[in-house]
């Protein structure tokens, strides 16, 4: 157990990118062994992060397994890693959803193939990701965060759609010009800081951050354009539907599952606990961005004819829950927002799977054409609708605690917030639902449902492979467990979700009773 | 006057390496031609080895004209390791039998203008620091215009010469009016003739003017920049490369030599017109790069824009702020250190592209992924280091010069900067996406010679462990202060 608490995280971090290295030395066309190596390294990524969980003290707040070593001492900056409530469903979420990819991978390399280099961009995609997710130094999770950019660049602009240069590099530019804006952010911290540091724990410390008002809100909204475009908030989301759709099956499960958990965990584990009073003169602003998000994305969902484009719509709306509830900023809020991430992770990174494999068999996108899926490959139709039901936030299943924490935290936000703004996007949010509900309904209607086209009616197609099981099956059986059992996630953020609520107000955040107390004043 | 002789030692080597290709090469049969390249290599390698013994050591000779520090060293080391890549891929460029260029000549020359640059880094008086940069240019000259028969080569060393000689007129002109306001041409004699100073502002705004003509030349800052694309297209490849990497570098070490050690009293005075040169330059740089059409041009004009970068530190110097002046020159090595390698890497990819096809178009890299897919993955390490992209040192380099800049105050550059990082993507993935996304007109792989791979894994392979361990440059460009 020692080496797990010891190098766990780092391991998991860089045995993918081993595995990315490994495979980059093998000659070209030994598909084989090349997929074994990604199998191996993600395997043992997924194996170190389930060794970790097992190890994590659950119901601690602080930081575990942290490591300290120096990296760059010229720019004062160290290796600092550590993992606590928050991250480790998501890094766990990450080790997961990358190893599944892979397998998936196995099943089938999208046109113009190389396994070869698909899979080694893969795996070093893996190690920007869970980098992300770890890192406690300001330059550490910079780099982190922009080692993404390449390999998903590469994923959407070489295996992508028909539109994939357009996508790639809207993609590239508009994460870039967010990114560049934190990273300004991050380096007037350190000039604001006593002593000058990029430790994000340090900086979280009273006393070392000396900053007027003015100037905090600035850096606050630095660090919040980079993260809101990676969320991404309403309006900076116009990347989002052309990278999801044009991006190649793996590649949009990776974007959906993880990468868009970047931004919104960038919130809660930088820009709020590091500037707590700016991020209470900004939660309003989120709130009502978030409102229009989840309203917006639903009403773009039902126009589309586009199924892979319908569910990339869907996550502006998921993710402006997690926004909602982290606007909130109580522990109920920041509790919904990582069970949102985590839902929203399992559930639409499996719609985007079940879209790339529908796509594989019917050459289209458009819903029209899939018109009675359910007679033709009822397997596939039957994890679809299960998988649209849980989305949609059907008491069970995993979609559900995400949005109705995210709508009730909203209704009494932290105290010095304004509760009637709130509770507007509230409303608004649940019209959101209603609506997110239309949507996948009638997408069911359209494409289970219905006649086979004449174009099918004689063609045999195969339903759900081997592979694919194997690939699914996890994310499928957390979706129910999730919804059946959401302390499976809620033990291990709740203290840490508490501190952070803790951090922000500077004293014990009230309790339970106190707080139906003060609901009746209002 | 006293004179060192260990301090000097590298710069005698390396003139009697030069001569001594020159000399042999004469002697040397026509098929014997190629034997310039192994004795070239062979005198840097030698003068790389006496700089090295130097490292650590503090020597001032030559009544302080000449000084040895870790300064001088650091950078006589960068100048020697650019020189020898650009030997390599010189060596691949001579190599091909359609081009007609003097093998013991153009090694001689580069060795020469090499010569100016080992100088320049240890010049601490205007006279030396203007003998050395025209050391460096006059072989440069000869170096742009050395296909004869070509009348592109021929334009390029012409406007190259022009623009050069006019700028240095001007430089000398301002030295001469520094000289004149202080007696002296030592730099830490001028700064304390300059020091307390109030009567003398128009005079000496106008000779820092002039002064920044003759460096902004060397260093491509706007508005002076004109020559750039015009003597890159033309010249052979690795001239451009040496050029864009040794030759700019050189200028700024005589540039902060001049401007730190001998006007650090005048800083309030040079200080905005920095800012403004390194706004306009590389925003200029990057906006004209997005239409390139060629290759070369587009790397020409991305290098004006990576000088912009650099210049911006000096826009937030102070006359009294030590401390600020030892990280803006931390910044700047810093990055001029990662830049020598990533750029002289995409010159490299470049000259081993268009050797063989003939063909300088960005679209002419169309697919090169799938024909050489290791050609394709290097350029594109060298294209997203040189946009400051992880994880290539590259993004450590513009990290320490934001670093600097807003250390300085300087919040309104940082952000311009910031907005020139996300213009500059753009034409660095018009690039990458020709390369990867768009299919090949025909299959056929690069040829490529064991020199010149050589020289392009070895700058691939720094930039991408740099940018996993920047301390590799950082360590160095801490050291390099001269305070």
């Amino acid at each position: 157990m020692n080496l797990v608490e010891e190098w766990g995280i780092t391991l998991a971090v860089f045995l993918p990118l081993l595995g990315a290295i490994v495979i980059a030395l093998t000659p070209k066309g030994m598909e084989g062994i090349q997929k074994i190596l990604a199998l191996v390294s993600t395997g043992a990524a997924l194996l170190v992060g389930l060794a970790l969980t097992f190890a994590f003290e659950h119901g601690e707040a602080g930081m575990q397994f942290e490591k300290t070593v120096p990296w760059i001492p010229s720019i004062d900056s160290n290796y600092h890693v550590g993992i606590d409530g928050i991250s480790l469903p998501l890094l766990v979420l990450s080790v997961l959803v990358c190893f599944l990819c892979i397998i998936y991978a196995c099943w089938h390399i999208p046109e113009p193939g190389n396994a070869k280099a698909f899979l080694a961009l893969i795996l070093l995609l893996e190690t920007g990701m869970n980098g992300s997710f770890i890192a406690l130094d300001l330059v550490l999770f910079f780099v982190f965060w922009e080692l993404v950019l390449v390999p998903m660049y590469f994923l959407i602009g070489i295996w992508g759609g028909e539109n994939r240069q357009y996508a790639s590099i809207k993609f590239f530019l508009y994460t870039l010009f967010g990114s560049v804006f934190m990273l300004l952010g991050f380096l007037a911290l350190y000039f604001q800081s006593d002593p000058n540091t990029f430790d994000m724990l340090l900086l979280q410390e009273e006393g070392v951050l000396s900053l007027t008002p003015a100037l905090a809100n600035l850096i606050f909204g630095g660090l919040a354009l980079g993260f809101a475009v990676k969320v991404p908030m309403w309006p900076f989301h116009t990347w989002l539907p052309d990278a999801h759709t044009q991006a190649p099956t793996i590649g949009s499960v990776l974007l959906a599952a993880v990468l868009l958990k970047m931004g919104t965990y960038g919130f809660m584990r930088i820009a709020i606990p590091i500037l707590p009073e700016p991020a209470m003169t900004y939660a309003p602003f989120i709130a009502i961005l978030a409102a229009i998000a989840i309203v917006y994305g639903a009403l773009c969902c039902l126009a589309q004819t586009n199924l892979k484009r319908m569910i990339a719509f869907s996550s502006v709306g998921h993710m402006g829950f997690v926004m909602l509830g982290i606007s909130a900023m109580t522990p109920e809020g920041f509790n919904a927002a990582v069970f949102g991430m985590v839902a929203h992770g399992v559930i639409t990174g499996m719609l985007f799977f079940l879209a790339g494999s529908i796509k594989e068999r019917y050459h289209t996108y458009e819903m029209p054409e899939l018109a009675g899926m359910g007679l033709k490959i009822p397997k596939m139709a039957g994890m679809l609708a299960f998988c649209a039901i849980a989305s949609l936030g059907l008491p069970g299943l995993a979609g559900f605690w995400g949005e109705i924490m995210a709508l009730l935290s909203a209704y009494q936000p932290l105290e010095g917030l304004d509760p009637t703004i709130f509770r507007g996007a509230m409303v608004a949010g649940a019209i959101g639902t209603v609506l997110t509900a239309g949507y996948f309904l009638w997408m069911l209607q359209r494409v289970n449902m219905g006649k086979i086209s004449e174009k099918w009616n004689k063609v045999k197609l195969n339903d759900v492979q081997t592979l694919e099981y194997a690939a699914w099956a996890p994310l499928l059986a957390l979706i129910l467990v999730l919804g059946l059992y959401p302390r499976l996630i809620m033990d291990t953020t709740t203290s840490s979700v508490t501190a952070l609520t803790e951090s922000i107000t500077g004293q014990s955040a009230p309790t339970d009773e106190a707080r139906v107390a003060q609901v009746e004043d209002n | 006057m006293d004179l060192s002789l260990p301090a000097l030692l590298p710069e005698l080597i390396l003139t009697l390496a030069a001569c001594g290709v020159l000399t042999i090469d004469l002697f040397l049969p026509k098929e014997k031609r190629k034997m310039a390249f192994p004795l070239a290599v062979g005198g840097i390698l030698a003068t790389l080895a006496a700089v090295l013994a130097l490292y650590g050591r503090n020597i001032t000779t030559l009544d302080g004209m000449f000084v040895v520090d870790r300064f001088a060293v650091i950078f006589k080391i960068v100048f020697c390791i650019a020189a020898l890549l650009v030997f390599a891929v010189s060596h691949a460029y001579l190599n091909d039998d359609d081009n007609d260029v003097p093998h013991g000549e153009y090694f001689t020359m580069m060795m020469f203008s090499l010569l100016g640059m080992l100088t320049i880094a240890s010049s601490r008086d205007l006279i030396a620091i203007f003998v050395s940069l025209e050391m460096i240019s006059m072989p440069a000259f000869i170096l742009a215009g050395i296909r004869k028969n070509d009348i592109r080569s021929n334009e390029a060393a012409l406007k190259f010469f022009l623009f050069g000689v006019l700028s240095t007129a001007l430089m000398l002109f301002g030295m001469s009016l520094f000289y004149g306001l202080t007696g002296s041409t030592n730099l830490a004699d001028l700064s304390e003739g300059l020091a307390g100073r109030t009567d003398i502002d128009e005079v000496a705004l106008l000779a820092i003017l002039f002064m920044i003509v003759g460096f902004g030349f060397k260093v491509s800052a706007f508005p002076f920049q004109w020559w750039v694309p015009d003597t890159y297209e033309g010249a052979p490849i690795p001239v451009a490369a040496f050029l864009s990497v040794a030759s700019k570098t050189a200028g700024f070490v005589g540039l902060f030599q001049v401007m730190f050690l001998g006007l650090g009293e005048l800083a309030d005075m040079w200080r905005p017109m920095f800012a403004v040169i390194g706004v306009v330059t590389m925003t200029f740089g990057n906006l004209v790069a997005i239409q390139q059409k060629q290759i070369v041009r587009l790397l020409a004009y991305s290098s004006i824009a990576q000088a912009g970068y650099m210049l911006l530190p000096l826009g937030v110097a102070s006359a009294t702020d030590g401390e600020l002046n030892t990280q803006i020159v931390f910044s700047v090595v810093g990055y001029l250190l990662v830049y020598a390698f990533m750029e002289t890497g995409a010159f490299a990819v470049a000259t081993a592209f268009g050797r063989k096809t003939g063909k300088f178009l960005v679209e002419d890299y169309a697919g090169l992924f799938a024909r050489s897919p290791a050609l394709a993955v290097a350029m594109a390490a060298f294209l997203f280091s040189l946009a400051g992209i992880p994880p290539f040192a590259g993004w450590w380099a513009k990290f320490v010069i934001f670093q600097t800049l807003i250390e300085g105050e300087g919040l309104w550059l940082a952000v311009i900067m910031a907005v020139n990082t996300v213009i500059a993507m753009f034409y660095y993935l018009a690039v990458v996406k020709k390369m990867f996304v768009d299919k090949a007109e025909e299959p056929a792989a690069i040829p490529l010679p064991r020199v010149l791979a050589g020289a392009i894994g070895a700058a691939a392979v720094v930039i991408t462990v740099g940018g996993f361990l920047p301390d590799l440059f950082g360590r160095l460009a801490e050291n390099s202060h001269f305070f």
